[in-house]
């Protein structure tokens, strides 16, 4: 429920900084999720939020109040956590019920919370069982289960499906996204998968080196990327980026490379409030149209590499001059390898950032 | 198919002079004594002129006083020293678990005392003792107490003291091993959960350290009932009988009284005490090892 604030949040681990000043507002009852690439400083923000972590500057305030000097425990959040952390030498069930027995609540009550719980996560028939006897999905609800016992305000989520099968965990995903409704919590979690990201998030908060990159909904992240990294990390296959020039042509403006000339959109051509220098071209791989009869200014041709059947689509990995290009193609298209095949861009994919500081423009 | 059988023999052969070696210098031996413990047996005898006499040794054994005090004394110093060293070894463990400066270079310390001889360490408590000259009465008149009679009226407590000193280092160890492979995430979920440090300890540490716990005990227990040098050193079984120990006692036994019969019945009986702790401690390794069996195949079974 509470409403999270993270302000200028600084973690060093001796003489080395590996939060460089996060800021961060999560408002009620919001999903948030944390996402990048590993190691770049998002368990760290997570683990300081439940205070297993010290702050070594900057402050965190929950419902406004400052926080970062309390214990875990008097902040009033529960956390799943990615190798599950269950108690090995409990069952099921006092698993579940551990903080509620320190909290030295009526057996009755606690009886009936776990009840309830185990029946949310689908483990009724497994009370009993120590977590040793648990497969991992199995162990993943557990963990699940004990944090929604807790009743506390707030859900942490590090990483709580990477340690499962791919089946599972697209399972699990689905399972989280009905919990999430049911729940109305908050929660943030963590992830380095930008699918889970792109799901379950009602806010994306990716970071990247110690530093936030954007934040946003799912949509406006994908849409409009702050910069190359967003751009590249979010979206699978990943976007293809292509180093140009700009070039003004006839009153109209290019993305002109070594074996392409695309014209950008006047709508966009207006905002960029620049006529040349170096660029790097970002067009998404659903972005590209199989289309042997555009007009090359609105295309690329591109000669096919490899090509990666993936039942109805198939990927094509291709060259544009010396770039690396990635496209998708219905599979019963009739392609040979070193085909060069024209795919017609559409407008709305262009994205164009600075080659040096790698921002959009 | 020759080969083969030469094959499979191999490791065998290998084996052999361990095995044959074991076999003269631990097998013969005991062989020996529980022969002789059937025989009335002095000294000055070969083994085949001395008599037989049956289970007489062991019957006298039972019922004698002193062999009983002997006993009771030790099993007073191998439950007592086992004990205390566990609250004190488990303790230190779980305040030191700790990353503090300087706390590897304690932890070394700490360990120290297992490292020395034990008749080094029979001496210099022998020394610290003393009424007189003595560190810990010497101490005690500094700041104006009287001085404790140790090795006299308080033989027995002095000497498991001096036990305690040596070995909590080895429970402390084993703790400190068994506290830092202790999942930490665990710990982490606990102190979510709302555990304080005490709770933590009692509810997630304790629980899961107890398998390490019970085989460390056991293995002290077995030690202190074979203890001998820090004790004959120090008090050599005094005053009266309030410190021999079995081991004292059956060396006595076959050196002053000169009956090696009953030496080696007393011998057995200690053989028969320390089996029986060996055994359970192997069982209670089998246990754990099937208990987690068990939950595997529980796991295989769903799969
Ligand atoms: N205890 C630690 N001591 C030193 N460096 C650490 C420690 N924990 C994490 N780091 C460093 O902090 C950075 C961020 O780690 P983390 O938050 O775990 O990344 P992730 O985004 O993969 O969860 C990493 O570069 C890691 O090496
Ligand atoms: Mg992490």
């Amino acid at each position: 429920m509470p409403e999270i604030r993270l302000e200028k949040l600084i973690k060093r681990y001796g003489a080395v900084e590996v939060l460089h000043g996060i800021d961060l507002h999560m408002a009620e009852n919001e999903f948030t999720v944390l996402v990048g690439p590993s190691g770049c400083g998002k368990s760290t923000t997570l683990r300081m939020i439940a205070g297993l972590e010290e702050v070594s500057d900057g402050e965190i305030y929950i419902d406004g109040q400052p926080v970062s000097h309390l214990e875990p425990k008097d902040r009033n959040l529960a956390m799943v956590f990615q190798d599950y952390a269950l108690y090995p030498h409990m069952d099921v069930a006092r698993n579940i019920s551990f903080a509620l027995r320190l909290q030295k609540r009526p057996k009755d009550e606690i009886e009936t919370k776990v009840k309830e719980v185990a029946d949310i996560v689908g483990l009724t028939d497994f009370l009993t069982r120590k977590p040793g006897a648990l497969s991992g999905g199995q162990r993943q609800r557990v963990a699940m289960a004990r944090a929604l016992a807790k009743d506390s305000q707030t859900f942490l989520f590090d990483e709580p499906l990477s340690n499962l099968d791919a089946k599972l965990r697209g399972q699990m995903r689905a399972e989280l996204a009905i919990m999430r409704q049911r729940v109305q919590k908050n929660m943030i979690y963590v992830t380095h998968d930008q699918i889970e990201a792109m799901t379950l998030a009602d806010r994306i908060v990716v970071m990247h080196g110690g530093y936030i990159q954007q934040q946003g909904t799912p949509e406006e992240l994908f849409k409009s990327p702050a910069n190359k990294f967003v751009a590249g990390f979010l979206g699978s296959p990943p976007m293809n980026f292509l180093d140009a020039e700009l070039l003004e042509e006839g009153g109209e403006l290019f993305a002109k490379g070594s074996a392409f000339q695309v014209r950008i959109p006047e709508v966009k051509a207006k905002q960029l409030g620049r006529t040349d220098g170096k660029i790097t071209l970002g067009i998404r791989p659903s972005d590209l149209n199989y289309d042997a009869n555009a007009a090359s200014q609105v295309a690329l041709d591109l000669q096919v590499k490899v090509s990666e059947y993936v039942g109805a689509q198939s990927v094509l990995l291709c060259t544009c001059g010396d770039a690396d290009v990635t496209v998708e193609l219905k599979s019963e298209t009739p392609i040979a390898l070193g085909e060069t095949l024209r795919f017609a861009v559409r407008p709305e994919g262009i994205h164009l950032f600075d080659r040096k500081s790698e921002n959009a423009l | 198919m020759a080969t083969k059988g030469i094959n499979r023999l191999t490791p065998y052969m290998f084996m052999a002079p361990a095995a044959i070696i074991m076999g003269i210098a631990l097998l013969y031996p005991l062989g020996y004594m529980v022969y002789g413990s059937f025989r009335d047996w002095n000294p000055s005898q070969t083994i085949g002129e001395s008599e037989f006499v049956g289970l007489k040794n062991y019957i006298t054994l039972f019922y004698d006083p002193a062999f009983r005090e002997s006993l009771s004394v030790t099993l007073t110093f191998a439950f007592a020293v086992v004990f205390a060293e566990l609250l004190l070894g488990v303790g230190l463990a779980l305040l030191l678990d700790r990353n503090i400066r300087g706390m590897s270079i304690l932890r070394t310390l700490f360990i120290l005392p297992m490292m020395i001889a034990p008749v080094v360490v029979g001496l210099m408590w022998r020394y610290m003792y003393h009424p007189t000259v003595g560190t810990f009465n010497r101490f005690l008149e500094s700041i104006g107490l009287e001085g404790v009679d140790w090795l006299g009226q308080h033989a027995l407590m002095s000497v498991i003291i001096a036990d305690v000193w040596q070995w909590t280092p080895f429970i402390f160890i084993l703790s400190l091993a068994a506290l830092q492979s202790l999942p930490r995430s665990a710990l982490e979920a606990a102190r979510i959960d709302g555990a304080t440090p005490w709770q933590q300890i009692i509810h997630i540490k304790l629980p899961l350290m107890m398998p390490v716990l019970i085989v460390t005990a056991l293995l002290r227990l077995i030690d202190a009932f074979k203890v001998l040098e820090v004790i004959l050193v120090m008090t050599e079984g005094g005053p009266g009988l309030s410190t021999e120990i079995v081991a004292l006692r059956i060396s006595r036994t076959a050196t002053e009284f000169r009956e090696l019969g009953t030496a080696a019945a007393m011998s057995n009986y200690l053989l028969i005490l320390l089996l029986l702790l060996t055994l359970s401690m192997f069982a209670v390794t089998k246990l754990q090892e099937a208990r987690a069996a068990r939950l595997a195949r529980q796991i295989q079974e769903e799969d």
